[in-house]
């Protein structure tokens, strides 16, 4: 069988990136899946466009693509969630329907999602048995039994748990074993992972290698959604690529560059690192001292806290999701109150500051959610671009009563001045329009109050490549305009191409500081993981 | 002492309502599903078996006719808890507009049937309603003890009780592993109906002669504020329904204490409703309930 | 065949992009469950609809003559709902349920009461500040429950429905204890105290409109004004939508809320004020509740909580209440009214449903025809 792979990104019918590979004589049996044409269409958008997928028996298959290049959706197909429009699914050569997860999980299919579903409050092994649980002579719940074999099953494979945890209380990577325990619970033989190590430490997901590795010695077919180009070639044999719903190609991991991947992925050449002026800082502007906020369940998630960000500087946070960034932006934000501490911006005392207060002060915030916090989706644009300032001139008058023109007329000129898609102007609802878009919305409406200090909280998640460089270039150019900005990422990448210093958070308090190009990933790593560094402790000192 | 002893009948009277309204509440909302219109099915479950009692007493006698009438009050209670059931699981309509419009259907209707069949604003005395058991503790209080054990017998020991507060938590979770959310959800609501119908005809069945539009007067409403201080367990609901079931029984209890006799009959009217209020304020439980409680299930939603 | 495919999309899209047009059908729809209601148990419904077109219009058809009387009872009962319905309404656009309507209102009536019988007899000035003070009462009584939401989180649906009892009962306690009073009425109020206009009484030949009007009218225009021009109607609107964003951005959400209840409960109270100073000439011991509160609720969901929507609905709800009388002589019972609101309510709750149902199969049209291309 002779495959050619053609890539055609431009619409302009000029192949960018041609790739030719021949494999002899493979049968189709030994093909675990094969998604032949697959298409599928949600309203507004194709998210499959006839897609051809064959993975191998006991293959690590990764899935290459970037954020909406429609790779999820292919995988709910295959794990039952979804109904494609068209094409056929064969698993081990036999054609078959697809109709719902336990139609997949009864042919040895299971997935282990990107975001948990697991139920908090409940045990590891409730967890695990949920929707298949082993009952007594009377029909009664028998957890015991069910204790038993997770046990046996977490010997088995290496995935160290504790049974009788609940999930509310173990760390995330033990989470994701438990995702990964209840597919082989029900002996599932094709594993998907989607997006696994988006929440894991550098460490953790070296564990994650090894786990893959391991499941793969036991015979287990896995199929790897990812968009990190490290782990494809840490782990995969072979890797397929998906472009805007489109097939793209198939590849063997072994001959081809991260860089020939990312080009088909992206369908053009991209720039990783960003062009930065040198950095020159002048005096601090944000200063953090001692500070201890409580998180949603009244323990305390940041302790004793203590950073400098000095105008013309971007400083970064780095760390694993959960140590205490949400607390840390919220107490500086004004949405916690600090329990301990001080916070100043330029020299003036903001911690007893209502959010009003701060943002008056010079506190600006983008948030990590943009949905829950950043815009008020049933709004207009124009709306949300006033919602710091609706309440004083030029947008309301002295009583009270606010102006549109002014406020319709302020809106089209964020729109034009940072190249906003609303297709129906500011009076476009911001529901209507795309992550991308609204997160320029937020960005326009927050650069534009000229703030002293930006917090700003993983600016580019879940958004394409060109919004993502659009947005990274616009905060490098706001730290050159001489604002102190503190970033906030889980993308260790973005935290080390962007940031002057970066900051390692570990369980509320800051493990190390240190200036960009002084320390590589494994060390940033290492740290997250709860050691502290003593040249950190000096530089605080 | 004595005296204590001797309200005690009354006070599980009055509790025993409560409590197995609160039990189908609390069913209800662990599968993920508000149900604020428990006083509505009460409403509909105390009419059906009073008007059933009164056709079937003379025909039946008192006491098959009292346990038929509770059955037809039971289903008059599911049978109108399906409409919420639809809209709110369904057709993910929200929640709490589904619940008041069926509290405002259930007063209407009754009231004009109540004029179609009796020719007045409420239903036809019946001679005898349920009578007292052992005690002079009427059975009711021995229904409620049985639903409340039933429903943390399933709830915590069968697999099915597994499943449905796993939907009440994360519905996205239980879908995924195969769960039908949509069909546990309906069978909560379902539940929550057939169990509010019953205690609103055990309501009338024991505390009054017939039905009118003051015979449930809140305690569907305060069966809620139970489920909440209760925090969603069977047996801190258990509890809670003794408290307000107290503090509902004050009014009756009153004019045996001369002391309270003095006092406006209003104020202890008041007390439930007061006492439900307070410890609503101090007891603020929001972090212990269902985590999805109330928010309609999308499929295919991550 | 192309022309029924055509206009049939048309009605859909309507459907789903008018929030009026939704809210028309399922009036429709209510009254027609109502109509089959009424046949269902043997009687006729068209005696419910000459009693319809009695109130609206004054003509009566079995005597073929016009009774003005009748409009101006149809409009002067119309007054509560509206006031409730915009109650309602206004919480609403905070994101609040304010099922206290009821309580709110019974406080605005006793304080209203109150005043009437013992405050000073000056013209005009007496029952200006009674309807004041009965705004001021429902407000505090709403304020309370969006203090309590706000700051302990407690559920405004309970809350709000205890709080109705509580009034309810607090309000026989507290006008039993004004002198003169029986179990059910106290003494006359001083003429004025009443909200009655000889000119208007006039021009309806003896009907029950009185002053009270103008205020609701007013309401209506404030109510507007608030929501859509100001920054408080923006700040409020904002919170309604989206409470995380609200805070986020520095709308003080703890104020807002409070705020928004005590201007619903100033609403509700007013119609109690109105009500008891314009409809009676005495003050009346409460046995039970007058049931506007609890209309308010599908008042404000039919109008879909504008203030046009909110007019009109209350509107179509007065006609319905004072259309009972004239319904009862035609053997219709007059519960048909309350089973047609609940049942608007109910509708209305499966409406937003039904929008998704409908968007959903269109969209799903469209992709298909653009495949086909």
């Amino acid at each position: 069988m002779i495959l050619n792979g053609l890539s055609d990104a431009n619409g302009a019918g000029q192949p960018i990136f041609m790739l030719q590979w021949t494999y002899t004589e493979f049968s189709m049996e030994n093909n675990a899946i094969e998604m032949t044409g697959i298409t599928k269409t949600f309203p507004g958008v194709v998210a499959n466009d006839n897609i051809n997928l064959s993975v191998l028996d006991n293959e690590v298959h990764a899935l290459l693509g970037e954020n909406g290049a429609g790779k999820s959706t292919l995988m709910s197909i295959l794990f039952g969630s979804y109904d494609p429009d068209a094409g056929t699914i064969r698993i081990r050569g036999k054609e078959v329907k697809i109709k719902d997860p336990n139609a997949a999980t009864a042919l040895g299919i299971g997935m282990v999602h990107q975001h948990f579903k697991l139920v908090h409050n409940y045990t590891v092994t409730e967890n695990i048995v949920l929707g298949d649980e082993s009952r007594t002579r009377f029909g009664m719940l028998d957890l015991k039994t069910a204790e038993k074999r997770v046990a046996e099953l977490s010997e088995k494979y290496g995935l160290r748990v504790n049974p009788r945890d609940k999930i509310e209380d173990i760390s995330v990577g033990m989470q994701q074993r438990v995702e990964i325990l209840k597919t082989l619970y029900r002996n599932a033989d094709i594993l998907i992972l989607d997006e696994p190590s988006a929440v894991l430490t550098p460490q953790e997901i070296d564990e994650l290698m090894d786990i893959i590795r391991r499941l793969k010695s036991e015979g287990k077919t896995i199929i790897l959604i990812t968009h990190k180009l490290k782990e494809i070639k840490a782990v995969a044999e072979r890797c397929t690529v998906l472009r805007r719903g489109k097939y793209i190609g198939t590849v063997d991991v072994r001959d081809v560059s991260e860089e020939q991947m990312a080009e088909m992925m992206v369908g053009r050449a991209i720039k990783f690192e960003i062009d930065k002026a040198a950095e020159n800082p002048g005096e601090v502007l944000l200063a953090i001292s001692n500070l201890s906020v409580r998180n949603s369940r009244g323990l305390l998630g940041v302790k004793k806290l203590s950073l400098d960000v000095r105008a013309g500087e971007i400083v970064g946070i780095a760390g694993v999701d959960g140590n205490g960034q949400t607390e840390l932006i919220y107490g500086i934000t004004g949405l916690s109150r600090a329990e301990t501490g001080s916070i100043t911006v330029r020299g003036k005392e903001i911690s007893g500051m209502t959010v009003k207060e701060r943002i008056l002060a010079g506190v600006g915030h983008i948030p990590e959610d943009r949905h829950r916090h950043g815009l008020v989706l049933d709004f207009s644009v124009a709306e949300n671009c006033v919602l710091k300032n609706y309440d004083s001139p030029p947008f309301s008058d002295g009583l009270g009563v606010l102006d549109f023109t002014a406020i319709n007329s302020h809106a089209a000129e964020l729109i034009s001045q940072y190249d906003i898609r609303a297709g129906e102007g500011p009076s476009m609802k911001a529901r209507n329009m795309s992550g991308g878009n609204q997160q320029k919305v937020i960005i326009a409406r927050e650069i534009d109050l000229s703030p002293d200090v930006l917090v700003v909280a993983q600016p580019t998640r879940g958004l394409d490549v060109g919004a993502i460089e659009y947005i990274r270039k616009r905060i490098v150019a706001e730290r050159d305009k001489g604002r102190a900005i503190l970033l906030i990422s889980f993308e260790l990448d973005e935290i080390m191409n962007l940031c002057d210093r970066i900051a390692i958070i570990s369980k509320g308090e800051i493990a190390g500081i240190f200036n960009s190009g002084e320390v590589d990933e494994h060390q940033i790593g290492f740290m997250m993981a709860g050691s502290k560094n003593k040249t950190a402790e000096k530089e605080r000192a | 002492m004595n005296n204590i002893i001797g309200k005690v009948p009354t006070i599980l009277m009055l509790v025993s309502p409560i409590l197995i309204t609160a039990t189908g509440g609390m069913i209800c909302e662990r599968s993920g599903v508000v149900n604020i219109a428990l006083e509505g099915l009460m409403v509909c479950g105390a009419f059906a078996s009073a008007a059933a009692h009164f056709f079937l007493e003379p025909v039946l006698g008192n006491s098959l006719s009292v346990w038929v009438s509770l059955l037809i009050g039971s289903m008059a209670g599911l049978v109108f808890s399906y409409v919420h059931a639809f809209a709110s699981v369904s057709l993910n309509a929200d929640q709490t507009v589904s619940g008041t419009g069926i509290n405002l259907l259930a007063n209407g209707v009754t009231i004009f049937l109540s004029q179609i069949l009796f020719k007045q604003d409420r239903t036809k005395q019946f001679i005898l309603g349920m009578m007292p058991g052992p005690g002079g503790i009427y059975p009711t209080a021995f229904i409620a003890l049985l639903v409340i054990f039933v429903a943390w017998f399933v709830l915590y020991k069968r697999p099915f009780g597994l499943r449905l507060r796993a939907c009440g938590e994360n519905p996205q979770a239980a879908a995924s592993v195969g769960i039908n959310v949509l069909r546990i959800r309906y069978a909560a609501v379902l539940a929550s109906g057939f169990l509010a119908g019953l205690a609103g005809s055990c309501l009338v069945l024991t505390t009054n002669t017939q039905f009118n539009s003051t015979t449930v007067n809140g305690h569907g409403f305060i069966a809620l504020a139970v489920v909440s201080f209760g925090r969603w367990k069977p047996l801190g609901i258990a509890g809670a329904s003794l408290l307000f079931g107290t503090a509902l029984a004050f009014s009756i209890i009153a004019s045996d204490y001369t002391l309270l006799r003095r006092m406006p009959t209003e104020i202890f009217n008041i007390m439930p409703y007061a006492i439900t209020l307070l410890t609503l304020v101090i007891f603020s439980g929001k972090n212990y309930a269902p985590l999805s409680a109330g928010k309609p299930y999308e499929k295919g939603a991550s | 065949m192309m022309i029924q495919a055509s206009r049939k999309r048309s009605l859909r899209e309507l459907l789903i992009s008018s929030d009026g047009a939704l809210s028309v059908l399922v009036v429709l729809l209510g009254f027609l469950c109502g109509t089959i209601l009424i046949l269902v148990v043997g009687r006729n419904p068209v005696g419910m609809y000459k009693a319809i077109l009695q109130v609206l219009t004054g003509y009566n058809i079995d005597r073929g003559r016009f009774y003005v009387r009748y409009i101006g009872e149809w409009l002067a009962q119309s007054m509560p709902y509206i006031l409730c319905g915009l109650s309602m309404a206004f919480a609403a656009r905070t994101g609040l349920f304010n099922i206290g309507g009821e309580g709110q209102y019974v406080i605005g009536l006793t304080v209203a009461q109150f005043f009437a019988l013992l405050g000073p007899q000056i013209p005009v000035l007496h029952w200006m500040i009674a309807l004041v003070l009965a705004m001021i009462g429902g407000a505090l009584w709403g304020g309370i429950v969006g203090w309590l939401k706000a700051k302990y989180e407690v559920s405004e649906v309970v809350a709000t429905i205890m709080l109705n009892y509580i009034a309810l009962y607090a309000s026989r306690i507290l006008i039993m204890r004004i002198p003169g009073t029986n179990t059910y009425k106290t003494p006359d109020y001083p003429v004025t105290a009443l909200l009655r206009a000889p000119f208007l009484e006039k021009l309806t030949s003896g009907s029950m409109l009185n002053l009270g009007i103008f205020f609701v009218i007013l309401s209506v225009i404030v109510y507007w004004f608030i929501i859509e021009k100001t920054r408080l109607g923006y700040g409020l609107r904002a919170t309604g939508f989206n409470k995380d964003a609200a805070r986020y951005g520095g709308i003080p959400v703890v104020k807002s809320i409070v705020l928004s209840m005590a201007i619903a409960g100033a609403f509700a109270g007013l119609a109690g004020g109105i009500v008891s100073l314009g409809s009676f000439r005495f003050g009346r011991v409460l046995s039970g509740n007058d049931g506007y509160g609890f209309a308010g609720i599908a008042v404000a969901l039919v109008g879909n909580n504008t203030a046009l929507g909110t007019l009109l609905a209350g509107l179509l709800f007065g006609m319905l209440s004072s259309a009972q009388p004239l319904m009862e002589s035609n053997s219709i019972p007059k519960e048909i009214s309350y089973i047609i609101q609940g049942l608007v309510v109910v509708f209305i709750a499966i409406r937003g449903g039904l929008r998704i149902v409908m968007t959903y199969s269109l969209k799903k049209k469209a992709a298909q025809e653009a495949q086909g291309k």
